[in-house]
């Protein structure tokens, strides 16, 4: 069920509607009905695997949790009888019994994960290795079916299991409420990758209606729906025919397909979240944040820290920070200190760890090299950045630019040309078209394209251009309001017309500028297939 | 606390370690710098400090951090 569907508008509606209309201690079983019922639209057979994950993490998390209980009581009964070596003893004993847990879940749990979305990737490789070798014979590939949303939802379980591990949440006890927090559908296709922590403290309490709150979240999600069906939408015909093609779409062509790509890419992965959040705040729910105006970002280091918040941090909580202070990393981080002194000793464990995040990150978009390439890439711009650094300071303590406005916008724009040349190989079929895309740009010389209709016959007529100009000066204007506070807020202290006309003329937008029509089906979501 | 101190300097030169009460909140440091910090601390003092102990209010200022490592030294 795309939310972009009808059936979906439908759903959220009487969804909303029932939630607020019977009893408070029916919304928890309501919203855990409704998530089964989202997931079940996609597919009945599905719904094993995110049930399989929920109840191994459940279980594992409960077990973690009585024995952390357990090993607390008695080191308390035994306070005076033991030493500090023996109570040191006994809590790395627990420890690595918990550790067990953890371990045989997270193989459980990462393994259907890797197996679903992996083999035939891995088998591909395979059989090219086997033709490199001249063997002749190839393995088949399985017909796997990629269950609706298990790279968001096993992320979200694994987080919450090596909390529980790390003591930092307690362990959820009731089995009905862990699989809320698990399949919850608002976040269940695209994320946010929320943290129990977090989500837990407003998804299980009961809820009064409170219309500001509801009407906020609606507005939220029809400017969702804006960016989604008005921006995103419109120039997914223009993307898809430049990449499409790679022979007849060259140098010219090809920055269109970056720039149209990185601003489709950001008003539906954006879009989508605000739809998450905006019917989650209908719902009384807080859902963190997943973006904060990335595309302000003065490099790629910042840009990485305000986009897809809760997957950057994901990786850095629950692997970079575990590898990298892991006992194998600080043995490595001896021996390179000892051998290569200590200015790259102290570095290198930091770049090793960080190689790992940046290959899993690409990995974890896609089984495809043009994801791991991409993941690549981010990780050699970002090291080069942190080797470039004291370069930066020179140039800084040299010349007074920094902070200078002519400056910084010089640093965004140089920032975002670098996102869109990343984003670009997302796109592609192959690595292949991708090298060649890009390097089209420096061969072909065909910039006369930009001015001479050319654009006109991508799929998007001249209207189309005028409207996703005015969609992106809006999307540009709310993210420049929303750096002094929320947009809605201001919004709401407006008089009452102003706001009618404000939100009245956003749902006409949407309906009347929306990229359907006649047999137009909205397309999935970008992060969808992630 | 000094020696914290000199550590964290040498890292950011710039920044004034002994009133800044944000570090993390105002990505004074970085991911990066964290895990090197860690390095340092671990080959200055005798602790260890593990992903679990990575949390905001353990290295937003320098106090914090110095309160992290007396207690893992306390720990044992």
């Amino acid at each position: 069920m795309l939310f972009t569907s009808y059936a979906f508008l439908g759903f959220a509606a009487g969804l909303l509607l029932l939630y607020y209309l019977l009893p408070r201690r029916c919304q928890q079983p309501l919203l855990l009905g409704a998530s089964c019922l989202f997931y079940l639209a996609a597919g009945p057979k599905y719904i094993l695997y995110i049930l399989f994950t929920a109840l191994t993490v459940w279980f594992t998390g409960v077990r973690m949790g009585r024995n952390t209980q357990k090993a607390a009581a008695y080191l308390k009964e035994h306070k005076e009888e033991l030493g500090k070596e023996e109570k040191k003893a006994y809590r790395e004993g627990q420890k690595r019994v918990r550790r067990r847990w953890l371990a045989g879940c997270l193989v459980l749990n990462i393994g259907v994960l890797a197996v679903v979305k992996y083999t035939n990737f891995f088998l591909a490789n395979l059989n090219g290795l086997l033709t490199a070798a001249g063997r002749t014979g190839q393995l088949s590939f399985f017909a796997l079916a990629l269950p609706m949303g298990i790279s968001f939802y096993t992320f979200q379980a694994v987080g919450y299991l090596v909390d529980v591990y790390r003591g930092t949440v307690e362990a959820e006890e009731g089995p009905f409420r862990f699989l809320l927090f698990v399949s919850f559908f608002p976040q269940l296709i695209q994320g946010p990758i929320s943290r129990f922590g977090d989500l837990s403290q407003t998804l299980y309490a009961p809820h009064a209606f409170d219309g500001r709150q509801v009407s906020f979240g609606l507005q939220r999600m029809l400017w969702g729906y804006f960016k989604k069906l008005v921006v995103a939408d419109r120039l997914l015909a223009a993307v898809m025919t430049i990449v499409g093609d790679v022979g007849a779409y060259q140098g010219a062509y090809a920055v269109v397909g970056m720039l149209f790509y990185t601003v489709q890419l950001y008003a539906d992965f954006t879009g989508g979240i605000d739809v998450t959040i905006g019917l989650a705040q209908a719902l009384g729910i807080t859902v963190k944040e997943n973006f904060e105006r990335p595309y302000f970002s003065k490099s790629l280091k910042e840009y990485w820290r305000r986009w897809h918040i809760s997957m950057c941090s994901w990786f850095r909580d629950y692997l970079f920070y575990p590898l990298s202070t892991s006992k194998a990393m600080q043995r490595f981080t001896k021996f390179t200190r000892k051998n290569l002194g200590d200015k790259v000793g102290r570095r290198l464990p930091v770049y090793v760890s960080s190689f790992v995040v940046w290959f899993s990150t690409g990995l974890w978009h896609g089984a495809s090299w043009n994801f791991i390439v991409w993941g690549l890439l981010n990780y050699a711009v970002l090291m080069a950045s942190e080797e470039l650094e004291p370069l930066y300071a020179k140039f800084h303590a040299r010349f007074s630019v920094e902070g200078r406005l002519w400056y910084r916008l010089l640093q965004v724009g140089r920032t975002f040309a670098l996102v869109c040349v990343l984003n670009i190989f997302d796109c592609y079929a192959t690595l292949g078209e991708t090298v060649q895309a890009i390097g089209s740009v420096f061969t072909v010389h065909n910039w006369g394209v930009l001015w001479d209709g050319s654009l006109l016959k991508l799929g998007l007529a001249g209207l189309d251009y005028g409207i996703l100009t005015g969609g992106c000066f809006l999307m540009l204007g709310v993210s420049l309001i929303q750096r002094s506070g929320s947009v809605r807020e201001r919004i709401g202290r407006r008089p009452y017309w102003v706001r009618f006309i404000l939100w009245y003329g956003l749902f006409l937008a949407v309906l009347l500028m929306g990229a359907y029509g006649v047999g137009y089906d909205a397309s999935q979501f970008i992060y969808n297939r992630f | 606390m000094e020696e914290l101190l000199e550590i964290l300097r040498d890292m950011h030169p710039d920044v004034d370690f002994e009133t800044e009460e944000h570090l993390i909140d105002n990505g004074i440091l970085d991911s990066l710098d964290i895990v090197s910090l860690i390095s340092e601390i671990s080959e200055n003092f005798d602790v260890t400090i593990t992903a679990k102990d990575i949390l905001p209010e353990n290295f937003n200022s320098a106090q914090a951090l110095y309160e992290l490592v007396r207690r893992l030294e306390d720990e044992g």
